[in-house]
């Protein structure tokens, strides 16, 4: 393999782990109320922005601390703020209408989406903002002419740790096994005496934590953050959870990796592979081809969607 | 009662003709809230002393001493505020307009005004699209993006010794019109395009065609684009360990890009700017000192453009003996004369004829003029 396709491969997979960590969140909560959360990328960017600005006092108040110590600070202030949001959207909006048809909270989630981003506007500006890379950015040469981060190498790592946890809580523990019961029927989940209110709540948590981890690597790896950088890896997102399956958490992640590689691969390769008749203007395109045609072979995605009986 | 109301009419033009002078109102619009609203004061504030200085010489247009009086409106960078207020100031009945600021403004008001029969001349908006509308009223005395893109073209090859350039552009009127002209600029100087990647102005992630352009290996890469982009593609470079130069046009030619690009940008940044730098303009030094001294604030970047737009039109009123745009239209095709920012005459569409632009290297925090 030539150093040109081990970088995009690494390109890829950076941006495809970030992916399938905001997948995560989409498609936990779609297994079990069948809801697309569109607000979830802007939860993103609250994690971010709220890491931002706990860092930005800390070097105010503390100029000599330590960067990791900073950093799982910020991370320690940023997960429980994007939790409260998480939370808070469940409890105030989406749980008055679990009972209505399925328009009326789809459209309540695009709502919620504008709220959060409108609200970010009016407390941290409309200006992009440095965010700090706290993790060195000078690139490893690990073969020749490949480069790859610390962050990077962070990202990836972090990534596969947080799916690893996730899939062994859902798996293994308590609270997931009440999850995988509401997902299958919520009501004879509650009438085994599951909490189910708490099970969804306890899901948004869950999905609002990992969607903070992923801003922060998001906005250190590029170091800039603003109110509208949820939309974009949102969006991203939704189409990685589609293209695996959504409702499927195994389908989430391998959808993100997928749509990752897809991505780097299609705006490095595309001109060559269309002999010059598509450039990479067409990157974004190339993305939603594969889209498209994973569903028309498969119309549940990769691993098959979780089609839960009560939707 | 007709012949009272005929005398009070008659007395009432008398005593008015007798009072006030005649009165001509030029306008002024740009962004004065928002996150350019320092911009946007200081090109009204190049606009009003322009104004000011005239009428304290004292102004006359076809033999009568006339009052120049300034109106100036906030379209808050923003392309429906743009239109708003250009037909406010069309209502007010201004003779002519100094603005807007941004090309997204100027190019949807300029219809409004076209509409309207006056002038515009715009200090800041560099879009060629402007003057290709071929409006006969529109002008501006800033270099447009076609002179830049030759400029920049040019430079890449001639001063940074280019001979492979790669070029990526946000794909915006603004991004790809600049990157196609540097382009042929480029081409035409004798150097190499080895690959043309795009973007978009929402992008941060610039990876892969980063390391595509990578493997062609250029010498310099051009980014047609804004520094919200410019920033995160700079610091993109260093992950990658590419060590081309970085060149690109006034949207990137920022503080801001400066703050975005972190600990990323250095001495292999460049990028250019319509005009000169004050110090080196024919009337800078003196035209600062005036504007320090009646505004109390220093010259960002458009008040001596602006300055030289406003003295365009009252030249043009002056010699044409009228304030009415179809007198004065054909007299301020023709006007030639030394300003602050230097000769100032128009070509047939209305841009500069002699537009300059400067070339900026980024050296100890700061963008630093060649």
């Amino acid at each position: 393999m030539d150093a040109e396709t081990l970088q995009q491969l690494i390109n890829g997979l950076v941006i495809g782990s970030v992916y399938a960590l905001i997948a995560l969140g989409y498609t936990m909560v779609y297994g079990i109320l069948g809801l697309i959360n569109f607000a979830h990328g802007d939860v993103l960017m609250v994690g971010a922005m709220t890491a931002l600005q706990t860092m930005l006092f800390l070097m105010g108040v503390a100029p000599g601390m330590s960067p990791v110590a900073m950093l799982t600070l910020a991370l320690l202030v940023a997960i429980p703020v994007s939790m409260l949001i998480g939370y808070t959207m469940e409890r105030l909006a989406y749980r008055r209408l679990r009972n209505a048809p399925r328009l009326a909270p789809l459209i309540t989630a695009i709502g919620m989406s504008f709220l959060l981003q409108t609200l970010a506007m009016i407390i941290w500006g409309r200006n992009y903002h440095t965010f700090p890379q706290l993790i060195s950015t000078t690139p490893l040469q690990p073969v020749e002419g490949v480069f790859v981060t610390p962050v990077q190498i962070v990202i990836i790592v972090v990534s596969a740790l947080l799916m690893i946890g996730l899939t062994l809580l859902v798996n293994r523990s308590r609270i997931g096994r009440a999850m995988r019961a509401t997902a299958e029927n919520h009501r004879t989940a509650s009438l085994m005496g599951v909490d189910t209110n708490a099970v969804i709540a306890f899901t948004f948590i869950i999905g609002a934590g990992l969607a903070a981890v992923a801003g922060v690597m998001y906005a250190s790896n590029y170091g800039i953050a603003h109110y509208g950088m949820g939309f974009m890896p949102g969006l991203k997102a939704f189409t990685a959870a589609v293209l695996g399956g959504i409702g499927n958490l195994g389908g989430a992640m391998l959808g993100g990796i997928v749509l990752g590689l897809v991505e780097s691969f299609g705006a490095g390769y595309i001109e060559r592979l269309t002999f010059g008749f598509l450039n990479s203007s067409y990157q974004d395109i190339f993305a939603f081809i594969i889209l498209g045609l994973v569903l028309i072979f498969r119309p549940t995605g990769l691993l098959g969607e979780r089609v839960s009986d009560r939707a | 009662m007709k012949k009272t109301l005929v005398a009070a009419a008659i007395l009432g033009l008398g005593l008015s003709a007798a009072h006030a002078q005649e009165v001509v109102k030029i306008g002024g619009a740009a962004p004065l809230t928002g996150t350019i609203a320092h911009l946007g004061k200081d090109l009204e504030n190049g606009a009003r002393l322009a104004l000011e200085e005239a009428n304290a010489r004292g102004v006359t247009i076809g033999g009568k001493p006339v009052k120049l009086e300034f109106m100036g409106e906030d379209d808050q960078a923003d392309p429906r505020t743009g239109t708003t207020v250009a037909q406010r100031l069309v209502d007010a009945g201004v003779k002519a307009v100094v603005g807007h600021l941004n090309s997204g403004t100027s190019i949807p008001a300029s219809r409004i005004y076209h509409q309207a029969g006056i002038a515009q001349i715009t200090p800041a908006s560099t879009n060629p699209k402007l003057t290709q509308q071929k409006y006969p009223g529109v002008f501006r005395t800033i270099a447009n993006d076609v002179q830049q893109g030759s400029v920049l073209g040019k430079f890449a090859v001639e001063s940074l010794g280019a001979k492979k350039i790669a070029i990526i552009d946000d794909r915006t009127a603004y991004g790809q019109g600049l990157a196609d002209e540097t382009e042929k600029a480029a081409k035409s100087a004798g150097a190499q395009i080895v690959a043309r990647e795009f973007t978009t102005d929402k992008a941060t992630d610039f990876n892969s065609i980063l390391t595509k352009i990578r493997s062609a290996n250029p010498d310099v890469i051009f980014f047609g684009g804004m520094d919200a982009q410019a920033g995160p593609m700079l610091r993109q470079f260093k992950q990658l360990g590419i060590t081309a130069k970085f060149l690109s046009g006034d949207g990137s030619c920022s503080p801001e890009m400066i703050k975005l690009a972190g600990d990323a940008i250095g001495a292999n940044a460049y990028c250019s700017m319509a005009g000169l730098p004050i110090e080196k303009m024919p009337g800078g030094a003196d035209f600062r000192a005036r504007y320090k001294k009646r505004f109390n604030a220093d010259v960002q970047i458009y008040s001596p453009y602006a300055y030289d737009a406003a003295t365009a039109i009252i030249t043009a009123m002056e010699k044409a003996g009228s304030a009415e745009p179809s007198k004065y239209l054909p007299e301020l095709k023709k006007v030639n004369f030394d300003g602050v920012i230097g000769n100032i005459s128009f070509d047939d569409k209305g841009d500069l004829k002699q537009g300059s632009i400067t070339v900026y290297q980024f050296k100890d925090g700061a963008w630093v003029p060649l």
